[in-house]
């Protein structure tokens, strides 16, 4: 065979013409200003057209976007070169993308903290509904009614979603069972909010006679809303432990059981954390199954056990559909609920987040 | 402490696939056995079945025996749990605990069986592990780190302390090597030359002079044709199968002249 020698070889390549020596590395870039000025022109051209065209301010944001996008790829097609277009266009079709994504929650949070600042007292904090007519009053009743039935929902929703996910991914691997499972799970995600406040309430009234009102039925109404979202997130971690892991340890001779409870469980403990955080933070708001089976009282009470108890959402919804007379009393303090409800819900957000930060595997690089 | 392994008639299956067939050979006690073949020939499928760590992959099973110690590990009332404790294992990837500091992955066999130890008995184990894998040193300073913050090569020998922190009586260790420098590599094979005289070790290797170096007897496994199981193609002392091999197969795949 004569294949070419090495030398020969690259010679062929380095001489012919547009071979890859002659690749440039550089090309010529637009200014840094470029993006800043196409955004400043963009703006005026719009205002100057929707000014006498009479237009409002979401039409002339829409045209400020679309000359923007039209005229930078544009620009950098010409001196920058067609990746560099492709590449200004993709970006500033991701960045509206993002600011169209942020702006319902930019407006919420506007809307809410305006709206629900002003009600943020103390009394407002360590005061409950009793006997209050018109102005004053508090949502401690409400607040405390929401920690303990989330609560509850979260101690039988926890250790069900996490058995389960461990079952899935550690023993039911291709069993008939873990697919039932996985399938009543994923039926279970779909069940509205309502039902299973329904299925609770139904569920109380064979031990309690028909009216029972009850926080601890608000829990299982809402832990049948949290089991499914524990065990999918549950179940995902679990599957992210390497094998690798495992088979460490059943290599030194420890059982499978304790496989599952002291390697793989610590491992996945900062998703699962994680997992569990996001599953309360979506059931403390809910307001449906509590409406029906928690009920709504003007007072403090402690007993999940025995007798109605109000909600943060409860008592929204209540305080805007009968507000009272004068009715502005009561919606501030629906707004003000709000604020605190979304305040809660945005802290066992933050709080998911250093807890996995807290627990994840240190690497100590 | 250490013990001989007779394995007669072997077959390994990966659900319907048989991937090794007809393994009989005896590891002796107090000796390093080498195995040695070419990829995907069923090395490591083999060494894991000598700990019935096989098993463990779903649809994975044995037909055969393996006697250790007068006993058919394979029996039906032979629980897995036990031979694993007498029968360690180092992996061809270095696999500390994530969660684990250095000092605690040395104990993890101790630990995760919640074996109750004194304190001093515990440094005693670590320290006499960690000496023993040639890792003490290096790490002496840093117990409480996290064992993922080491060095593969370290990660590699604090595995090895890991194992033998347990005493097992046999070691299985599948390409410990293949990670690591050449510095690390003779730490490694320094360290099999010492623990030869408390344990029985078996090494897979794709490296001819590391098997040479280290072992007493070497096992050639190959497959007999694509798709066809693996087995074994002979077993005789390493200084016979690297000068005058019985099979002419042995022969190419040492010298190289072979696909
Ligand atoms: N988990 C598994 N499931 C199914 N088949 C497998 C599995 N692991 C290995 N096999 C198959 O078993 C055969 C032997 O694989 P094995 O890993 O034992 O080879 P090896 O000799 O260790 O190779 P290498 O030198 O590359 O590590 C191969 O055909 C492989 O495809
Ligand atoms: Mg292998």
């Amino acid at each position: 065979m004569s294949t070419p020698t090495p030398t020969t070889e690259r010679e062929t390549l380095s001489s012919r013409p547009g071979g890859r020596h002659d690749l440039p590395l550089t090309h010529p870039t637009l200014p840094r200003f470029a993006p800043a000025l196409v955004g400043v022109m963009a703006v005026a051209a719009a205002l100057l057209v929707g000014l006498l065209l009479g237009w409002g301010l979401a039409l002339m944001t829409l045209l400020a976007v679309l000359v923007y996008a039209v005229a930078l790829p544009l620009w950098a097609r010409i001196v920058e070169g067609t990746r560099a277009a492709k590449d200004r266009l993709v970006t500033t079709l991701v960045w509206s993308a993002f600011v169209l994504a942020m702006l319902p929650l930019v407006t919420l949070m506007f809307e809410v903290i305006s709206k629900g600042a002003k009600m943020l007292t103390a009394q407002f904090f360590t005061y409950s509904m009793r006997n209050v007519i018109g102005e004053g009053g508090g949502i401690y009743h409400a607040i405390m009614g929401t920690l303990l039935i989330t609560l509850f929902a979260a101690l039988i929703s926890v250790p069900v979603g996490i058995m389960a996910a461990v079952y899935l991914v550690e023993y039911g691997q291709g069993k008939r069972m873990a697919r039932v499972i996985t399938f009543l799970v994923d039926v279970m995600t779909g069940i509205p909010s309502i039902v299973a406040g329904l299925f609770a309430y139904a569920l109380f009234v064979i031990f309690f006679g028909p009216g029972v009102r009850m926080g601890f039925g608000g829990s299982i109404a809402l832990s049948v809303l949290m089991i499914p979202i524990v065990v999918r997130s549950a179940e995902e971690m679990l599957k992210l432990v390497p094998d690798e892991l495992r088979e460490a340890s059943y290599a030194l001779g420890v059982p499978k059981w304790r496989t599952v409870v002291k390697v793989v469980l610590p491992t996945s403990l900062a998703g699962i954390v994680t997992g569990v955080m996001l599953a309360v933070a979506r059931v403390a708001g809910e307001t449906a199954p509590l409406l029906i089976i928690a009920g709504d009282t003007d007072s403090v009470n402690f007993n999940v056990f025995s007798e109605r108890m109000a909600t943060l959402p409860v008592f929204i919804y209540y305080s805007f559909t009968q507000p009272g007379v004068p009715p502005e009393f009561g919606e501030d303090r629906a707004w003000g609920a709000a604020l605190v409800l979304i305040v809660i819900v945005m802290s066992l957000n933050l709080v998911a987040r250093a807890v996995s930060k807290l627990f994840s595997p240190k690497t100590g690089r | 402490m250490a013990k001989s392994i007779d394995v007669s008639d072997l077959d390994i299956y990966y659900g319907d696939f048989l991937a090794v067939e007809g393994v009989s050979m005896t590891i002796r006690a107090r000796s390093v056995t080498a195995l040695i073949g070419p990829s995907g020939c069923g090395k490591s499928t083999f060494l894991r079945s000598l700990n019935r760590m096989h098993e463990v992959i779903p649809g994975a099973r044995v037909d055969g025996k393996i006697v250790i110690d007068g006993q058919n590990m394979y029996d039906a009332d032979v629980d897995p749990v036990q031979v694993r404790r007498s029968v360690g294992m180092v992996f061809q990837r270095p696999n500390p605990f994530p969660t684990m500091s250095i000092y605690e992955n040395v104990l993890a066999g101790n630990r995760l069986n919640s074996k109750r130890m004194p304190k001093s008995e515990a440094d005693s184990i670590v320290e006499k592990s960690l000496k023993g894998a040639n890792l003490w040193e290096e790490v002496k300073n840093r117990l409480n780190k996290p064992g993922s913050s080491l060095s593969g090569g370290q990660q590699q020998r604090l595995c090895i302390a890991r194992a033998i922190a347990v005493e097992p009586q046999v070691l299985l260790m599948d390409e410990p090597c293949s990670a690591l420098d050449p510095i690390s590599t003779s730490a490694i094979e320094d360290l099999i030359h010492d623990l030869k005289s408390d344990y029985t070790i078996v090494i897979v290797t794709h490296n001819m002079q590391q098997a040479a170096r280290v072992s007493e007897d070497t096992g050639f496994f190959n497959l007999a044709g694509a798709g066809k199981p693996g087995r074994l193609v002979e077993m005789n002392p390493t200084s016979k199968i690297f000068s005058n091999p019985d099979e002419p197969s042995t022969e190419a795949y040492i010298s190289g002249r072979f696909g």
